[in-house]
């Protein structure tokens, strides 16, 4: 089915006054992300303060009132949340940024939000938890992202390792949502928001922007829009456009309907909310992977720790293991096939993260027999410096 | 320029002495107007004023992994605190720099280059505290200047600083370099 590749319109920058130059910068990764997401398109930043998140709001505030964007400060990250789903469905790609008790008080909207297929982007800038935990960086949300919301529901989740790829996931996170019409999570931690770095932005011809698929696109005229069907991710129609805007986060059928409930109508509608993320996983993660053609170990990493998890393998290769490297760009859908084809078979795999031990489920899972075992390696509140990770794996394979 | 190996630079302080743009001035200027690589990263408390701050600068020709300081090739230490927190993370051999004002007690100060300014009392002298920092990258440039242009940190703190405070703190800067050169001043 076309909608499986997706169909969403590509196009590149939009040129405007004050949207960031190609060029050379050095920024924090708060400003590289919404950098980014100027560039993507997005013209509303709805969002509450929370520290680690404050810098990128306060950058919001500047810089999108400059490009003819709105800049909202709203009651509370519940509020937040909402008002994206609104600016979304008015046409207007929204963006929101928070840390791990935002991001729990803006589950619900996010629910509703996956049930009525809703583009939107929030950046997580994870911080110790639970409850106000502290500052310091985390990677505590990673499950949260997943299933923290009510109901079967996928999402997709990214996870940036520097100020570079912040920037250029937040526009791949706007390119996602559009496309599969699904809230789109940047996950990051303090360690990357606050990070200054070189960013380089490219000749805005070379970046891909792409706009969700609308019936006017497909030809389809205002008496035949049926608001949830014509493909797997059905075109969506903006408020004041002419069409039949349905807005409906209950069970509902291709014409959305919501009263001729059934059993069967309720699981095909959630089963093809399911499948459209699920079921594209290979086409829509992201891995990156070094030094597995002699690998007998292997190290998988996402976000921050993939810093330290690069350097430490290789030093670990300078002293003669074979270890190798592997990095989740993309956290969800959980990229299970790909793994198994790159990785092969290996002995031991580690797993730091900033948690204690979340992502190695989903990892034990997918290669329980392509390894002998899988070792957590956790830390809280800090980066894990080389050496730690270096004399975890000595100790586990000497 | 010579090339730049893995170089790690921290600066310690109090929140207010302008530790986190010490740290963003001399990384610009690094990326920006040498075209190295470099990381900046910083920590702070909740307090605005007057916490533990810490910023970090790691340079290098080639790609950067680990974002933070392992082994520091340089410690700018602004408060006794500071220094006594993170100077075992100094390498033997390598530089210090300090405020002998605020900082009094340097342990087994032999291992290290020493370089003591009173970076606070030439930024009082010159119109305040907030040019302390002006003044501690002046004193720096000598001991890095095998590594950037004298030019490249002028640059990076005329982009950092309130445009009307720029000219006061090209002289913060200079003021500094002098003490730090041992031309004499204060």
């Amino acid at each position: 089915m076309a909608g499986e590749t997706g169909t969403a319109k590509v196009g590149g920058v939009s040129p405007a006054p004050h949207l960031l130059r190609p060029g050379k910068y050095y920024l924090q990764g708060s400003e590289a992300c919404i950098e980014g997401s100027l560039i993507a398109g997005c013209r509303v930043y709805a969002g509450y303060p929370i520290t680690p998140a404050v810098e990128t709001m306060e950058y919001a505030s500047r810089r999108f009132p400059q490009v003819g964007g709105r800049f909202i400060q709203m009651e509370d990250e519940i509020a937040s949340a909402c008002a994206l789903i609104g600016s979304s469905w008015g046409g207007t790609k929204a963006l929101t940024a928070t840390s791990g008790p935002g991001f729990s008080l803006m589950q619900e909207a996010i629910s509703i939000a996956i049930m009525s297929e809703t583009p939107m982007v929030i950046v997580d800038i994870q911080r110790s938890g639970p409850g106000q935990g502290y500052i310091t960086a985390s990677q505590q949300d990673i499950m949260q992202a997943r299933w923290g919301h009510h109901g079967d529901g996928p999402i997709i989740a990214l996870a940036p390792g520097s100020v570079q790829e912040i920037f250029e996931l937040t526009i791949e996170a706007f390119n996602l949502s559009e496309q599969w019409r699904t809230p789109v999570f940047v996950m990051t931690e303090e360690t990357v928001a606050h990070m200054r770095e070189p960013l380089v932005v490219p000749p805005w011809n070379e970046v891909e922007v792409r706009e969700r698929k609308k019936p006017q696109d497909l030809g389809v005229p205002p008496r035949d829009y049926l608001p949830w069907g014509h493909d797997t991710v059905a075109p969506m129609a903006n408020w004041g456009e002419g069409y039949n805007v349905n807005f409906v986060a209950l069970v509902h059928l291709e014409d959305g309907n919501i009263t001729r409930y059934s059993p069967e109508a309720n699981y095909h509608c959630v089963e093809r909310l399911q499948k459209k993320i699920e079921g594209n996983a290979d086409t829509i993660a992201r891995i990156e992977a070094k030094f597995l053609g002699d690998c007998k170990h292997l190290i998988v990493c996402y976000g921050a720790v993939s810093r330290t998890a690069m350097e430490a393998a290789i030093e670990a290769r300078e002293r003669g293991l074979e270890v190798g490297y592997l990095r989740l760009i993309t956290l969800w859908p959980f990229p299970e096939e790909k793994l198994r084809r790159i990785v092969g078979t290996v002995d031991t795999i580690f797993v730091p993260e900033m948690n204690l031990g979340m992502m190695r489920h989903p990892i034990t899972e997918a290669l329980r027999d392509q390894c002998k075992k899988v070792v957590s390696i956790p830390s809280l509140g800090i980066l894990h410096s080389p050496e730690y990770i270096l004399s975890r794996i000595q100790e586990e394979i000497s | 320029m010579n090339k730049t190996p893995r170089f790690e630079i921290r600066i310690a302080g109090f929140g207010g002495q302008g530790v986190v743009t010490i740290g963003r001035i001399l990384g610009e200027a690094f990326t920006l107007y040498e075209g190295k690589n470099s990381v900046n990263t910083h920590s702070y408390g909740p307090e605005s004023r007057g916490g533990a701050c810490k910023s970090e600068v790691v340079v290098s020709d080639g790609e950067i992994h680990y974002p933070n300081v392992r082994k520091a090739d340089l410690f700018i230490a602004l408060s006794q605190v500071a220094l006594d927190t993170y100077i075992a993370d100094l390498k033997g051999g390598g530089i210090l720099l300090i405020d002998p004002h605020s900082v009094k007690n340097v342990p087994s100060r032999s291992k290290y280059r020493v370089y003591e300014v009173p970076t606070m009392e030439i930024a009082h002298d010159i119109g305040g505290v907030k040019f302390q920092n002006s003044v501690a990258l002046g004193a720096l440039y000598p001991l890095i200047a095998h590594m950037i242009k004298e030019s490249s940190l002028r640059k990076a703190i005329s982009n950092n600083v309130p445009p009307e405070t720029v000219e006061i703190n090209m002289g913060a800067f200079k003021r500094g370099m002098q003490y730090g050169r041992g031309d004499g001043d204060s």
